[in-house]
C-alpha cells in the first residue's frame, strides 16, 4: 500500500506555561455560552459508554439539546459496562505518596513516550473530580470498615490508586454516568435513540453538522443535524474478531468520519491483554478477560519439555517452566501487560503451549494455595474461579487456570486536540475513540479515568468554546442528500451481491490475519504480507458476500456486512501504519526492533510523533505527524529485569 | 391504594384482620372441649360485649363489618391484581418451568377461591343453619355438634380440606405480608417464614381438633 | 451432540409468532449456548433463510442484553447464568430444547426472540438516580458510608437489567428490577433526599408500564443472574408506603 507524507500537525489549543496551568488556562480563555442561546444549540451525541453517556448528560444538564445515538436497545449496556479493574485517581487518600504528578508521570510512562504531556497532566488533573462525582451519584465503591473508600495498587503501580466496585467496577460507573443520562432525558433535554446506528457523518461548510442513521428496527434511513457533533465510539478491537470486546463494537462510525476528512491516529497501537481465557473451537464468537489481579498470586509457567502432553499435575517441578519468573527475576509474574503477553506468544511459539492447539500457558494457584489456604485464595478470587469454570467446566483449584493474551483496548484512533476536537470543525472525539491519552500503551485501571475525565469535565467545557459561535443555521441540503445516497447506496450494494459466505466467515478470515500478521508481533515481512491479502480478501467480500433479508427491517446480517467491509479499510491502515513505524513501543512490538534480550527498543529519534493519517479517496493515505515532546517526563528505555 | 403496590397492601392489612378473626374465632371454637355450656356462653358473650354501654350485638356488628370489608377489599385486590397480570402476559408459554417451586403461584389464587366459596358454604351450615340439621333457631354448640355428627363425615372432609387450604394459603400468604408491608429482610427472612408456618400450623390444628372430635365422637 | 432446537420465529411485532423446529449437528460441549445459536445461523444464512435473530453483546453475562426462555426457564436452568454464560456441556446429546422470547406485554417482541425493554429505561428515568449535576459533588470523602450499607448497596446495584425477573414472573412483574435500583440509592446516604419521591415514581411507572403486581412467588430472583435478593422488594414496599403517607 502507497502512501504520501503530509505536512506536519500540531495541537494548538493546549496553552503554554507551566503545565499544572494548562487546564485552569484554557478553561477560562474558553468563550462562554449565554444560557438563553445553549437551549437553540443542538448536540448529537453518539455512544453511550462512559464517555458518551458522561457527555450526553453532563450537555444535557448544561442546558444544550443533546440527541443520544446507541446501537444497543438501551443506554446501559454499553462496553464499558464490562471493565473489572477499577479506576486509577490521584486522590492520595492512603497517603503512599501518589500526586497528580506521579499518575501524569507513571501514564506518560507506561504509554511508552507515546503521548501528549497535556492532555495526560489535565486527565492526572480531573481524575480526583470523577471520584467525587461518582461518590454523590451512589457509585457503590469498595469501603472499608471506617466507612472510606478503600483503593488497591493495580498492574503494577506502585502506589495504590485504584479505586474499585467489586470486579464490576466498570458497570458501576456505567451505570452511574446512565442514570444520569436517563434523568436528562426525563427531563427533556436530551433525546434518546436506541438501537440506531450512525452510518455516516454529515459534514457541510467544513464542519460537522450533522449524522445519517439507520433506524435498526424499521430499517428507516434517518438525517439528524446538529452544530456539533461528539462520537464516543469506542475501540475497534474487533478487527481482530476474537477480542474481549463486546459482538457489537465496530469501528464504523470512527471510519466513516475518517473518510470524511478525520485524521486516524496511531492505528497500530492495539493492547494485548495477558490472562484471557483461550480459544477452545472454531465456533469461538468472543475472549473472556480474567482480572489481572490474578496474577498477584497465581504462578504462570508452561512444560520445560516441547510437546509434552502429561496432565499439568504429572509434571515435576523441576520439569516446569516459570518462564516470566525466570526472564524477569525483578516483577515476576507482575510484568506489564504487553511483555506477559508477548512472553506468553514466545514460549507458544516454541511449541510448549498448553491446551487445544497449543495456544496458553498454565496459571496455576497451586502454591497459592498451600500458602494461604484455600479459603483465603477463595475469599480473593472466589467469582473469578467459577466464571472460568462455567466457561471451561474446569475447577481452578484442582487444575491450573489456562491463559492466553487476547485483543483488549485500541491506543489508536481519530486524531484530536487538546479540545478533544478532530481534524474537521465540530466533530469531537472522546473516550476509547480517540487516541489521546494511552500513548503507545495503556497502564490498567486508565480507561475507565479517561472515559470519564473526557465525558464529565473536558469535553463540556472545550465544546463551549466552539459552539460559542453558534448556533451555525441551516445545513446545506445538498451535503445531506448525498450522505443519506451514499448510506443508501451501499446498503443496496451489500444486499445486491447476494453470494455464498456470510460476513461472520470473512470477518474471522480477516481477524485471523489480523491476529496472525499484525498482532503481539509484527515484522515488515507479515505486515507486507498482510497486506497483500486484505485487499484481497476485501475484493471477495463485496463479489461473494452473502447478506439475506431486507433493509426494511431488523436485520442483524446486514448490520454485521456494514461493519466487516469497514473493518477490512481499517485493517489495512493499521498494518500501514505498523509498517510505517519501524519501531517497537507500547503495544507494538516489530521484531526488528528489540534489544539483545529480546525486550522493545523504542527509536525516539525517528519516531516520537503522533502518525496521523489522511483519507485517501484514490488509496493513497497522507501521513501527518504530530512531533511530541517532553518537557517534564524524560524519555527513558521501560525495563522490567 | 389504586397501584399494583397499594393493593398490595390492602391486602396484607385486610389479610392480617382476617388472620386475627381467625385467631380469636379459633380460640372460641376450642371451647367446645370444655362443654357444650361454655361454649354457647361464649358465643352469646360475643353478642353482649360491652354491654350495657353500647347494645346487644352492636359491637359485634361492628367487628362483623369490618370483617365483611376486609373480605371484599381483599378479594377485589386479588382480583385486579390477577387481572393484571394476565394483562402482563398476553401470550402464554409454550415451556414453563417454575424455580422457585411453584408454591405461592398455584396456591395463592386457586386457594383462596376454595376457601370463599367454602366460607359460603360454611355460613349457610353454621351460622344461619340452613344447611344444619338443626335449622337457625337452635344453640351454636348444638348446631356444631350435629353438623358433624359421624353420619355426615362428608362435612368434615369439607372442612378439613378447607382448614387446610387456609393453612397452605397462611403459610405464603403470612409472609408475604410482612414483605409487602416491607418488614422483612435478609436477616428476618427465617424468622418471617417460621412465624408464617407458625401461624399456619396453629391455626389448621386449632380449627381441625373440634370437629374431629366430634366426628370420632370424642365430644358429644 | 446433535440437538433438536424449537424455536419461537416471529417475523416482526404484528406477526402471530409460531414455534419452528430446527436441527444442529456437531454442536461441541464447549460451546455457549448463543455460539450453538451462531452455527444454526451461518447455516441458514448460506441457505438463504432468515436467520433467528436474538439479542446478544458483551457476551461476558454483564451487559444484559441477551435473554432467552430456554426450555422453560429465564436463562436457561443453569443458576446465576446469563444465557450467554451457558454452555452446551450442560445439555444432553439428543436433546430437544425450547426457546421463547421473554414473554411480557411490556416488551413487546420486535423479531423472534428480540424483545424491546425499553419500559426499563423509563422506570429509570422516573427517578432510578441521584440528582447530582457533573462538577457539583463534594469530596468523596466528606460522607463516610458504613461497609455494610455499601456492600448491600452493591448486591442491589448489580442488576444487568437483562429482563429475567420479568420473564419468569408468573404476573409479569418488574418489581425485582425496580426494587434492586430503589434498593441500591435507598441504602447510600447519597440516596436519601430522593429517596421517597424516587422509590413513588418508580413504582408508580412501573405500572404504568404495565408491568404485573408482586405476589412474593421468589421466581425472580430464582433465575435472576446477579442474584439480586427479594428483600430488595420489601425495601421498595417500606419506602413506596411512607412515600403514600406524606
Amino acid at each position: 500500500m502507497k502512501f504520501v507524507e503530509g505536512s506536519e500537525i500540531r495541537d494548538t489549543r493546549a496553552p503554554e506555561g507551566p503545565i499544572e496551568e494548562r487546564w485552569e488556562k484554557r478553561k477560562f480563555a474558553a468563550k462562554l455560552v449565554n444560557p438563553a442561546n445553549k437551549r437553540k444549540l443542538n448536540v448529537i451525541v453518539v455512544g453511550t459508554g462512559l464517555a458518551g453517556g458522561s457527555a450526553a448528560a453532563t450537555l444535557g444538564e448544561l442546558g444544550y439539546n443533546v440527541k443520544s445515538f446507541c446501537y444497543q436497545d438501551s443506554p446501559r449496556r454499553a462496553h464499558s459496562i464490562a471493565a473489572q479493574g477499577g479506576i486509577n485517581a490521584a486522590k492520595n487518600y492512603r497517603g503512599d505518596g501518589d500526586s497528580i504528578y506521579r499518575l501524569f508521570y507513571d501514564t506518560v510512562k507506561g504509554g511508552d513516550f507515546r503521548a501528549r504531556e497535556s492532555n495526560v497532566y489535565r486527565l492526572a488533573q480531573v481524575s480526583v473530580n470523577i471520584i467525587d462525582q461518582a461518590v454523590a451519584q451512589g457509585v457503590p465503591f469498595a469501603r472499608e470498615y471506617g466507612g472510606l473508600l478503600d483503593t488497591r495498587s493495580f498492574g503494577g503501580a506502585q502506589v495504590s490508586r485504584t479505586f474499585y466496585a467489586r470486579g464490576q467496577t466498570g458497570q458501576q460507573l456505567l451505570l452511574g454516568a446512565y442514570q444520569a443520562l436517563e434523568r436528562q432525558v426525563a427531563a427533556g433535554t436530551v433525546q434518546m435513540f436506541t438501537r440506531h446506528e450512525m452510518l455516516d457523518l454529515i459534514v457541510a461548510d467544513g464542519r460537522a453538522r450533522g449524522i445519517i442513521v439507520r433506524d435498526m428496527v424499521t430499517g428507516e434511513i434517518e438525517r439528524h443535524v446538529a452544530d456539533a457533533v461528539v462520537l464516543a465510539t469506542g475501540g475497534y478491537g474487533n478487527v481482530f474478531f476474537l477480542s474481549t470486546n463486546a459482538k457489537g463494537c465496530n469501528t464504523t462510525a470512527i471510519w466513516r468520519a475518517h473518510e470524511r476528512g478525520a485524521y486516524f491516529a496511531n492505528p497500530c497501537y492495539t493492547q494485548i491483554h495477558p490472562t484471557c481465557i483461550p480459544v477452545s473451537g472454531e465456533y469461538q464468537s468472543k475472549l473472556t478477560l480474567m482480572s489481572e489481579s490474578l496474577r498477584n498470586d497465581g504462578r504462570v509457567w508452561v512444560p520445560l519439555r516441547k510437546g509434552d502432553d502429561r496432565a499439568p499435575g504429572d509434571i515435576p517441578e523441576d520439569e516446569r517452566d516459570y518462564y516470566l519468573e525466570r526472564i524477569y527475576p525483578a516483577f515476576g509474574n507482575l510484568v506489564p501487560r504487553d511483555i506477559a503477553s508477548r512472553a506468553a506468544k514466545n514460549v507458544c511459539d516454541e511449541g510448549r503451549g498448553v491446551g487445544p492447539g497449543g495456544l496458553g500457558v498454565y496459571l496455576d494457584f497451586r502454591d497459592a494455595i498451600n500458602r494461604l489456604g484455600r479459603d483465603a485464595v477463595e475469599k480473593k478470587y472466589g467469582n473469578l474461579f467459577e466464571m472460568y469454570e462455567r466457561i471451561t467446566g474446569e475447577n481452578p483449584y484442582d487444575v491450573p487456570m489456562r491463559i492466553y493474551p487476547a485483543v483488549h483496548y485500541t491506543m489508536g484512533g481519530l486524531w484530536v486536540d487538546y479540545d478533544l476536537q478532530s481534524t474537521i470543525p465540530g466533530l469531537f472525539v472522546i473516550g476509547e475513540a480517540n487516541f489521546s491519552d494511552h500513548g503507545a500503551n495503556r497502564l490498567g485501571a486508565s480507561a475507565l479515568m479517561q472515559g470519564l475525565a473526557d465525558g464529565y469535565f473536558v469535553l463540556p467545557t472545550t465544546i463551549g468554546d466552539y459552539l460559542a459561535a453558534g448556533p451555525f443555521g441551516e445545513v446545506d441540503e445538498e451535503a445531506v442528500a448525498e450522505a443519506e445516497l451514499k448510506v443508501r447506496s451501499r446498503i443496496e450494494r451489500l444486499l445486491a451481491v447476494n453470494g455464498t459466505r456470510t460476513p461472520d466467515s470473512f470477518h474471522r478470515e480477516l481477524g485471523r490475519l489480523m491476529w496472525d500478521h499484525c498482532g503481539m508481533e509484527r515484522t515488515e515481512e507479515s505486515l507486507r504480507k498482510a497486506l497483500e491479502r486484505i485487499p484481497e480478501l476485501r475484493k471477495e467480500f463485496w463479489e461473494n458476500v452473502k447478506v439475506s433479508g431486507t433493509a426494511e427491517e431488523l436485520n442483524q446480517v446486514l448490520e454485521k456486512a456494514g461493519r466487516v467491509a469497514d473493518f477490512f479499510d481499517l485493517a489495512e491502515l493499521m498494518c500501514l501504519d505498523a509498517l510505517v513505524r519501524t519501531e517497537s513501543c507500547g503495544g507494538h512490538f516489530r521484531a526488528e526492533s528489540q534489544d539483545a534480550d529480546g525486550e522493545a527498543l523504542r527509536d525516539d529519534e525517528h519516531f516520537a510523533h503522533v502518525s496521523a493519517w489522511e483519507y485517501s479517496p484514490e488509496g493513497v493515505p497522507v501521513l501527518h505527524k504530530e512531533p511530541l515532546e517532553y518537557e517534564y517526563v524524560k524519555m527513558t528505555q521501560r525495563s522490567y529485569k | 391504594m389504586a397501584s399494583s403496590n397499594g393493593k398490595k397492601a390492602v391486602m396484607a392489612v385486610t389479610g392480617a384482620v382476617m388472620v386475627g378473626f381467625l385467631l380469636l374465632h379459633m380460640l372460641g371454637n376450642l371451647k367446645i372441649f370444655l362443654g357444650r355450656e361454655s361454649f354457647n356462653e361464649y358465643a352469646h358473650a360475643l353478642r353482649t360485649l360491652l354491654e350495657p354501654i353500647a347494645p346487644y350485638r352492636s359491637v359485634l356488628t361492628v367487628l362483623e363489618i369490618i370483617l365483611v370489608v376486609s373480605v371484599v377489599l381483599h378479594m377485589w385486590a386479588a382480583i385486579s391484581l390477577a387481572r393484571r397480570a394476565r394483562q402482563a402476559r398476553p401470550v402464554k408459554y409454550v415451556a414453563k418451568k417454575s424455580q422457585a417451586g411453584g408454591y405461592a403461584t398455584h396456591i395463592m389464587r386457586f386457594g383462596g377461591l376454595t376457601i370463599a366459596l367454602y366460607v359460603v358454604w360454611h355460613l349457610l351450615d353454621l351460622t344461619f343453619g340452613v344447611v344444619n340439621p338443626k335449622g337457625f333457631d337452635s344453640a351454636p354448640a348444638d348446631r356444631m355438634i350435629a353438623g358433624f355428627d359421624p353420619s355426615r363425615w362428608w362435612v368434615t372432609l369439607i372442612y378439613l380440606v378447607a382448614v387446610v387450604m387456609v393453612g397452605l394459603h397462611l403459610r405464603h400468604g403470612v409472609w408475604s405480608a410482612f414483605q409487602t408491608l416491607g418488614w422483612a429482610n435478609r436477616a428476618r427472612y427465617k424468622a418471617l417464614r417460621a412465624t408464617a408456618s407458625l401461624v399456619s400450623a396453629v391455626l389448621v390444628v386449632g380449627f381441625l381438633a373440634p370437629p374431629l372430635a366430634i366426628t370420632f365422637g370424642v365430644v358429644k | 451432540m446433535n440437538l433438536t432446537l424449537k424455536v419461537w420465529r416471529q417475523s416482526g411485532p404484528t406477526d402471530a409468532g409460531r414455534m419452528v423446529t430446527y436441527k444442529v449437528e456437531d454442536v461441541s460441549p464447549d460451546m455457549s449456548f448463543l455460539e450453538m445459536l451462531d452455527v444454526l445461523n451461518e447455516r441458514l444464512i448460506v441457505e438463504g433463510d432468515d436467520p433467528v435473530a436474538f439479542d446478544h453483546d458483551c457476551r461476558e453475562g454483564i451487559c444484559g442484553m441477551c435473554g432467552m426462555v430456554i426450555n422453560g426457564v429465564a436463562h436457561g436452568e443453569q443458576r446465576a447464568t446469563t444465557t450467554c454464560q451457558l454452555h452446551m456441556r450442560h445439555f444432553e446429546d439428543g436433546a430437544t430444547i425450547t426457546i421463547e422470547p421473554w414473554r411480557a406485554a411490556p416488551f413487546p417482541v420486535v423479531k423472534d426472540l428480540v424483545v424491546d425493554r425499553s419500559a426499563f429505561d423509563r422506570i429509570i428515568q422516573a427517578g432510578g438516580f441521584v440528582s447530582v449535576p457533573a462538577g457539583s459533588a463534594p469530596d468523596a470523602h466528606s460522607v463516610p458510608v458504613r461497609k455494610e450499607d455499601a456492600d448491600s448497596a452493591f448486591d442491589a446495584a448489580t442488576c444487568i437489567g437483562c429482563g429475567a425477573c420479568v420473564a419468569a414472573c408468573p404476573n409479569g412483574s418488574a418489581s425485582l428490577f425496580t426494587a434492586a435500583k430503589i434498593t441500591h440509592l435507598s441504602l447510600l446516604p447519597q440516596g436519601q433526599p430522593e429517596r421517597l419521591t424516587r422509590a413513588k415514581a418508580m413504582v408508580d411507572q412501573m405500572d404504568a408500564e404495565g408491568f404485573g403486581g408482586c405476589t412474593n412467588t421468589g421466581e425472580c430472583t430464582a433465575v435472576c443472574p446477579k442474584g439480586i435478593p427479594l428483600d430488595t422488594i420489601a425495601r421498595m414496599n417500606s419506602d413506596y408506603l411512607q412515600a403514600n403517607k406524606k
